[in-house]
């Protein structure tokens, strides 16, 4: 194997003719099967063999990430505290708070009230995993969740919190998760991108996205999310214009193809070989495309068990289910926001339909490819940018009340794709303020889940202006302990 | 085991110091005969610093035992954890520990050590191995050394200098130039690469030939002095700046920049020299009596994104403010990447932290606050606030397209009264302050001048010194990049130690000594470059190219280079007959697929939907195109535009099957086929000379006889389509805005419509060649 790479780095200037040629989508995933630095030809061959793509045997293969953003309070949903109901109203002690920062919206509040969830919380399946009324449906899938609670992060923004979930730094252009893995893995399915963007929105407090977040930053261009849109169109400028057939679609190609073939005898420019080719795939997906997206043909089963928010373009539940069916042909990296969690002052209202949005289509989605043997090799997380504090923000009631930012403790979960399954990680204190044990940093989650994808993210670098660049920058401890 | 000798392909290189510059460093290995001298810059420090510099270089927090090896003292020095020993024994490899670490085997001793994922090539040993034997010569880094206008080669090619230089790198690699390109093909490469639109018919008739008194070189200085030179030169100053339309961050709320922008287009055209436009830009305020234009210019500094997120800590994010202004300073004009020694020394040039903030105290004293309310107080400036009257608009902003009677604010630089004192902040954390530092530039760039004030002007004063090494050095190599797709130096904004080597380390001092001495004259520059025989040569590629040069490093023929985003537009509108040709005002929304704004939003602010523009705003170039930062114009995304989150220098150039379907499904291009076919339908009966037109306009250059054959049959294709479905005819044309005659709704309208829409997806129409 070794010498065969080495035959491939000689060939250099050979292949990288070549790898003008094979600059789409497609040629992603036949550039990835071999060494991917040879192809794009832009990097050392010592490189190429350290960054020999999987570094060990995948255990998933593919990602979907439910991404609840705005932040989800952890004490309404996965972190049981019951003594912030019995200290109802009482100053969080500062031994708890240790003189930890606060965000404008609370650091001028007189007092740190505690306030206790609105919502029961019960244990289920036989992890007996604490889980609240919010989720009847996630809380029967329990045991195929690893939850963690004792996630912690260090922006205390939701900009730039949610920028460094996905990129591993809060400010800066850096490439997203998924560009990453379409840079290191590529696509399985030619006719696809390798990482697809879904976005809905709740009622709740809205944060808002910024495709900045599915950028491939100083990465190729291709590698960057591509963003569904429920509008006329899935995928961007996809439909061909009205009034104009098939037979005319191809008959342009065909047109246009000639005239190229005609530039390229006096050229002689690979790139325009490679232009005919991205037009030969734009053609296939425009095929491919709304073949996937259209859901009117899943059975009764499939919109009962995603609920029937599924047929409604646009909404978690649709997504969810679109998810699954780019996931199952192929797409690496699915990545769905809903917006709504930033929870600031009513709660409890607030949660109630955030909850109603995502519960069963969360649930439905981990039972679907459960169902079709898929979820041992799709890696399903769920979670926000940072936690909620334990005191109240604004005025507070038993049965009204807000939570303001807290980086320090949260939870999230993950489901299938070689996560133990059926557990709960990590602990935080009786005030749910401070990580006791096993903390589990935004860097250390990133770092897990790549080395679930194969991937040691020590090795999954890009020299960039001078620095080689990691999705978990200089940091990032994989988790062994989740892992199957 | 693979033979070594195969590991390295085979380049000679006769020369000295100069000869090598392959910018993909260490890719193509280097064979050398025992006569030729290794050079530190070319050679062996890409390796130090790729390699070894992380710990036993600049940032003295990470350094391994004591041994520093960017610095000749220190790396010939005793070694302090192993006495008697030296990292480097000039003339003796063999006693040198730094090459017994690096052929050892033993993990324990190993260099780099199998922790790093780093390792050297056995041609990078070799090289160092040659080096130590040759007395292990240290350089100073070149792009930090004084910029001296070299002799010039005696070559017999070309026009004038540049030729000389790359003619003679030409042949040492075994290349011989391309003919020249051919009158047509060069027009429409001027035509694009000064004005950033295609070449008018006129325009084409004129010079066609450059015949008489219609010169080659009377076409440069007529597209120089064309108004479209500032919109096409100020793309690239824009993705510096990192100019945008809103706020960022969440709410990404509209501030009004767009007067800047303006200013830019303005300063270009009047050919600002290059040091004022950056003494403006980076201090216009603090110059003796500053009039409003010179304000204006200094929005530079206010570009980068505003939260107005509620609940932020404002230092937070005033520090962040004054970061970014550092780093774009660095990057953009300096090409120097020094947001590393925002935390910590940096590793690999000789930038220390302390160093950092002496420089991020010029811009840590303005009066700006981190944070002026949220977005339900928003406002489309922040303090400090340019206001621009009608009286200023009458006079010296005559430039600022404003048209309504309001008056305008724009976010610029104010210097407080009472200065506030720079710490340096403990990695880089806005509550870690440490030791109070004054403001100052690296050393080993060039020493502050004590008679310079310590503020911005000193600053700009020290940039635009003529001792300054990088200013002119960086900004030319972005024009050799804006026309030859790639600098000089690739790494356009890295000339530090990890950058990329110049390819024509002669030409770049050259030019960058040339471009001071004659006034940092920017239209003098680009004429320089468009005269050469380099530039002009053709563009046609042989297998000797892809054999020899397949990244057309050494310029033996012209490059072939996919149009920017803003300038496909451009091409678009342009050749349809549709542009508008106004010059500046603010932002315009041109058709763009629905719900993006939509999708994406908190739902606060003005920009929660999107509301496209109408009527002649639909027909504007692109670079009006209104740019929201957390959702940039979908199209030039797609065609590798900056998202100007950043400071940006080089854009990508990619090719991808969603610039496929944008070409054919964006109802701009179907808008502009359809107002040109009805046009042409009209104004010829032949539908083989309305597709001759329309080919020359899109084109630019007359239609060849294989050609014309294929564009009539697919005409022909789709008429009898058309004509056995006229109502598909109506469909097919009623597209975009611009009002149709119901009597052009004819099936050979539509069929020549479809023909130029496939006009416009050829490779060579958005292609620069």
């Amino acid at each position: 194997m070794e010498k065969e790479i080495f035959e491939q780095g000689l060939n250099h200037n050979r292949r990288k003719f070549l790898s003008r040629l094979s600059l789409g989508i497609g040629s992603v995933a036949l550039g990835s099967l071999l060494i991917p630095d040879l192809f794009s030809g832009k990097q050392e061959t010592e490189d190429a063999l350290m960054r020999a793509l999987p570094h060990f045997a995948p255990k998933a293969k593919r990602i979907i990430y439910l991404f609840q953003n705005g932040a989800p309070s952890q004490l309404e949903t996965f972190d049981y505290k019951p003594l912030l109901r019995t200290n109802f109203g009482q100053d969080l002690p500062e031994s708890i708070r240790m003189g930890q920062r606060l965000t404008g919206m609370t650091a001028g509040q007189d007092a740190f009230p505690l306030v206790g969830s609105y919502f029961e919380f019960n244990q289920y399946g036989q992890s007996r995993a604490w889980i609240s009324s919010l989720f009847p449906h996630l809380s029967t899938v329990v045991d195929d969740l690893c939850i963690i609670k004792s996630m912690h992060t260090e922006a205390i923004n939701h900009d730039p919190a949610l920028t460094f979930f996905q990129t591993g730094a809060q400010v800066g252009n850096r490439p997203s998760m998924g560009s990453w893995l379409s840079y290191g893995l590529g696509s399985e399915n030619e006719n696809l991108p390798a990482f697809c963007v879904l976005l809905s929105r709740g009622k709740g407090n809205g944060q808002g996205v910024y495709s900045k977040l599915w950028s491939s930053g100083f990465l190729d261009a291709r590698h960057q999310g591509v963003q569904f849109s429920n509008s006329e169109d899935p995928v961007l400028y996809l439909s061909d214009p009205k009034g104009m057939s098939k037979d005319q679609r191809r008959r342009m190609l065909d047109q246009v193809s000639a005239m190229n073939e005609l530039s390229y005898q006096e050229f002689n420019d690979p790139q325009i070989t490679t232009k005919v080719q991205q037009y030969e795939m734009a053609y296939r997906m425009q095929t491919a495309v709304p073949e996937i997206t259209d859901v009117s043909k899943e059975p009764d089963s499939i919109v009962k068990l995603y609920g029937p928010d599924c047929l409604v373009p646009g909404t978690y539940a649709a997504n969810c289910l679109l998810a699954r069916k780019l996931s199952e042909n192929g797409v690496r990296f699915v990545q769905l926001y809903h917006q709504g969690w930033d929870t600031h002052d009513n709660l409890p209202n607030q949660m109630i339909g955030q909850a109603k949005d995502v519960d069963q289509a969360s649930a439905a989605l981990i039972t679907d490819l459960k169902q079709r043997g898929l979820l041992d090799e799709t890696l399903v997380i769920w979670g926000g940018e940072f936690g909620r504090t334990n005191y109240c923000q604004g005025k507070i009631a038993p049965e009204n009340y807000g939570r303001d930012h807290h980086p320090r403790a949260f939870s999230i979960f993950m489901a299938g794709g070689g996560v133990k399954s059926g557990i709960v990680y990590g602990e935080t204190d009786d005030f749910g303020y401070n990580i006791l044990e096993n903390p589990v940093h935004v860097h250390d989650f990133q770092a897990t889940v790549l080395n679930l994808m194969g991937i040691d993210h020590e090795k999954l670098v890009y020299k960039h202006l001078g620095r080689r660049y990691r999705l978990t920058d200089v940091h990032g401890k994989v988790v062994s302990d989740i892992i199957a | 085991m693979i033979p070594s000798r195969i590991l390295l392909p085979l380049i000679w290189l006769p020369s000295l110091v100069l000869f090598w510059s392959c910018s993909e460093k260490n890719k193509e290995n280097t064979s050398l005969l025992p006569a030729d001298q290794i050079s530190y810059n070319f050679h062996i420090r890409p390796i130090l610093s790729d390699k070894c510099f992380a710990c036993h270089g600049p940032d003295a927090n990470k350094r391994e035992a004591n041994l520093r090896l960017d610095q000749e003292e220190s790396a010939f020095a005793a070694l302090k954890d192993s006495p008697g020993k030296f990292a480097l024994v000039a003339g003796k490899p063999l006693q040198s520990e730094v090459y017994h670490r690096i052929t050892s085997t033993d993990p324990n001793e190993m260099m780099p050590p199998p922790t790093s994922n780093l390792a050297l090539s056995a041609s990078e040993i070799e090289l160092i191995k040659r080096w130590i034997e040759q007395g292990a010569v240290y350089e100073p880094h070149w792009a930090f050394t004084r910029i001296e206008k070299p002799k010039v080669p005696e070559e017999e090619w070309g026009n004038h200098e540049i030729d000389r230089f790359v003619g003679l790198k030409m042949k040492e690699k075994g290349l011989a130039p391309n003919p020249d390109a051919s009158s047509s093909e060069l027009i429409k490469r001027v035509s694009l690469d000064l004005t950033g639109l295609p070449p008018s018919l006129e325009l084409l008739n004129k010079y066609s030939g450059f015949k008489g008194q219609y010169s080659y070189e009377k076409l440069i200085d007529e597209l120089l002095a064309s108004p479209s030179f500032g919109e096409k030169m100020a793309i690239l100053w824009l993705d510096i700046a990192r100019y945008s339309d809103s706020y960022g961050y969440q709410d990404d709320n509209v501030r009004t920049q767009w007067p800047y922008r303006d200013w830019v287009i303005h300063a270009f055209n009047k050919n600002l020299p290059y040091d004022q436009f950056l003494t403006w830009q980076l201090a216009g305020d603090l110059l003796p009596n500053p009039n409003k234009e010179q304000l204006l210019a200094t929005a530079f500094n206010r570009n980068h994104k505003y939260t107005e997120e509620g609940g932020v800590i404002e230092e937070e994010y005033r520090i962040e403010y004054v970061l970014d202004k550092t780093n774009t300073f660095s990057k953009g004009i300096l090409g120097i990447t020094m947001e590393c020694a925002q935390c910590h020394d940096h590793k690999y040039d000789p930038v220390s932290q302390k160093e950092y903030y002496e420089l991020f105290a010029f811009f840590n004293t303005s009066l700006e606050k981190g944070f002026e309310g949220d977005v339900s107080v928003s406002k489309p400036a922040k303090t400090p606030i340019l206001w621009v009257d009608r009286q200023d608009l009458d006079g010296i902003l005559k430039f600022i397209n404003h048209q309504d009677t309001s008056s305008l604010s724009i976010s610029v630089m104010g210097e407080m009264e009472e200065k506030r004192t720079t710490y340096i902040l403990n990695r880089g954390a806005y509550d870690a302050p440490t030791l109070p530092v004054e403001p100052g530039t690296p050393a080993s760039l060039l020493s502050f001048p004590a008679s310079f004030e310590k503020n911005r002007l000193g600053l700009a004063q020290w940039t635009t010194h003529r001792d300054n090494p990088l200013t002119s050095r960086v900004f030319v190599n972005l024009i050799w990049q804006e026309i030859f797709g790639r600098g000089i130096v690739k790494s356009a904004g890295d000339f530090g130690m990890q950058g990329d080597l110049p390819t024509h380390p002669e030409l770049l001092n050259w030019l960058a000594a040339d471009f001071m001495e004659n006034g940092w004259n920017v239209k003098r520059l680009l004429k320089q470059i468009l005269s050469s025989a380099t530039y002009k040569q053709s563009a046609a590629i042989t297998s000797q190219h892809l054999e020899i040069d397949p990244d057309n490093l050494y310029l033996a023929r012209a490059p072939r280079l996919r149009l920017p985003a803003e300038n496909i537009q451009d091409l678009v509108w342009y050749s349809s007959g549709l542009l508008n040709k106004d010059i500046g005002g603010p932002s315009v929304k041109p058709y763009q697929p629905s719900g993006l704004w939509e999708a994406a939003t908190s739902g606060r602010g003005v920009l929660a939907t999107y509301v496209q523009d109408s009527g002649s705003k639909l027909y504007r170039r692109g670079i009006y195109n209104f740019i929201k930062l957390t959702v940039p114009p979908p199209k030039a995304i797609l065609f590798d535009s900056s998202n100007r989150d950043r400071c940006e220098l080089t854009r990508n150039r990619t090719n991808t099957p969603l610039q496929a379907l944008v070409m054919m499904n964006d109802p701009m291009v179907l808008e502009a086929s359809r107002v040109l076919s009805t046009q042409l339908t009209q104004k010829y009966k032949d539908p083989s000379q309305a597709i001759a037109e329309a080919f020359k306009r899109i084109v630019c250059r007359d239609l060849k006889n294989k050609e014309k054959d294929l564009l009539m049959a697919y005409y022909e294709a789709e008429l009898s389509h058309y004509q056995a479905m006229p109502q598909e005819a109506a469909l097919a044309l009623e597209v975009g805005e611009y009002p149709i005659d119901p009597k052009a709704i004819t099936p050979q309208n539509a069929a020549l419509m479809q023909v130029i829409v496939s006009l416009y997806n050829l490779e060579e129409t958005i292609t620069k060649s």
